[in-house]
């Protein structure tokens, strides 16, 4: 069985980019198969996180235009066998798609795969509606920050009212150190102001940066992010897991592994 | 002075949790701190008619509740006023 899963937040540059790249990532590593949509058409980023920019033949626009099949524009991950990513357009804008087409898309493609991720666009505009059309299922993307809680419930007010099947809530670039302090949200906190379930929490960390350098997206569990995406994955696929403990101290090896990992 | 500013300093998480509980009742109900400010006064002098309340144990407060027909949840109207006594003769006439 299929699920289409839109990965939003409302407000841009709260990750959910790289949390589209790393939970497809992940889940693949699991063994799904799994195909990444990106519907930001104007501003495309996942095939960069993907490292996946040079391999680009066809996109979205075209898919969805006719001008080439689907099979067509997938385009397969360079490590994960059953990853497999839809590029958006560079040149068009949001109103080349309609949510109906989008709608279609995700029907035509359930068929073949176990996952479809929807990389949504910042905003509430037409992009949005085209992302969430044929979803089942919503990623809510949310930092512990003023700005991007209340955009969080915005976006939660209309999914809702969209009839959205399943919300849930993942709490991205969480500092542990500023959490004790007094001086951040703890993921309680956002939980108790923001009305749906969490589905997992995601550390800020330095090794996310350095992975989306190189283009190669966290699925590695030596780092507690990817750690952290492994096990957001594992209650995606519908396991009950407990929401990690974001304050482990490193154990000196896995420092000397950072050190060995950089040079 | 600044020793003393350092002591009794608000954590900034519990600055921001308040505003934003403040800010997100506004924004599900389309309804500002102000309107329901006089929401309050005008649910006082309603009452005051034929009760007294106790006007500072007043809490008046916009929450969400499911909805008994859709599936979803609706901003609902919350008050606990506090009655001191009843009065024998409303000012009605």
């Amino acid at each position: 069985m299929c699920e289409v899963i839109v990965i939003t937040s409302g407000k841009g540059g709260v990750g959910k980019t790289t949390t589209t790249a790393n939970v497809g990532c992940a889940l693949a590593t699991l063994g799904k198969k799994v195909v990444l949509i990106d519907t930001d058409i104007g501003l495309r980023n996942l095939d960069v996180v993907m490292g996946l920019e040079n391999r680009i033949v066809y996109n979205l626009v075209d898919v969805i235009k006719g001008s080439c099949r689907i099979k067509q524009a997938l385009i397969k991950d360079k490590r994960h066998p059953t990853l497999s990513l839809i590029p958006s357009a560079q040149t068009c804008d949001k109103t080349a798609v309609t949510p109906q087409q989008m709608k279609k898309l995700t029907d035509e493609l359930r068929e073949d795969f176990d996952y479809i991720l929807l990389d949504c666009p910042a905003g509430i505009e037409q992009g949005f509606q085209n992302a969430i059309a044929g979803a089942d299922r919503a990623i809510v993307v949310t930092t512990p920050e003023v700005s991007a809680i209340r955009d969080a419930d915005r976006i939660i007010g209309l999914l809702k009212a969209a009839q959205m099947p399943k919300i849930e809530l993942l709490i991205n670039r969480v500092r542990m150190d500023m959490v004790k302090r007094g001086d951040m949200m703890s993921l309680k906190d956002v939980c108790e102001i923001l009305p749906i379930p969490l589905i997992g929490a995601v550390p800020d960390d330095e090794n996310i940066v350095i992975s989306t350098n190189q283009g190669e997206p966290l699925s590695g569990l030596d780092s507690m992010s990817g750690q952290a995406y492994h096990n957001i994955c594992r209650r995606i696929d519908g396991e009950k897991l407990p929401i990690m403990d974001l304050n482990q101290k490193k154990v000196w090896f896995q420092r000397f592994r950072g050190l060995t990992k950089r040079v | 002075m600044r020793f003393l500013r350092f002591i009794f300093r608000r954590n900034s998480k519990d600055v921001a949790m308040d505003r934003l509980k403040l800010l997100l009742i506004s924004d599900r109900t389309d309804c500002s701190a102000d309107m329901l400010e006089m929401i309050k006064n005008d649910i006082i002098q309603v009452i005051s008619k034929y009760m007294e309340i106790d006007t500072e144990g007043l809490d008046i407060q916009i929450t969400r509740t499911a909805s008994p027909t859709h599936n979803a949840s609706v901003p609902a109207l919350y008050a606990n006023i506090p009655i001191l006594c009843v009065k024998h003769q409303p000012e009605y006439q």
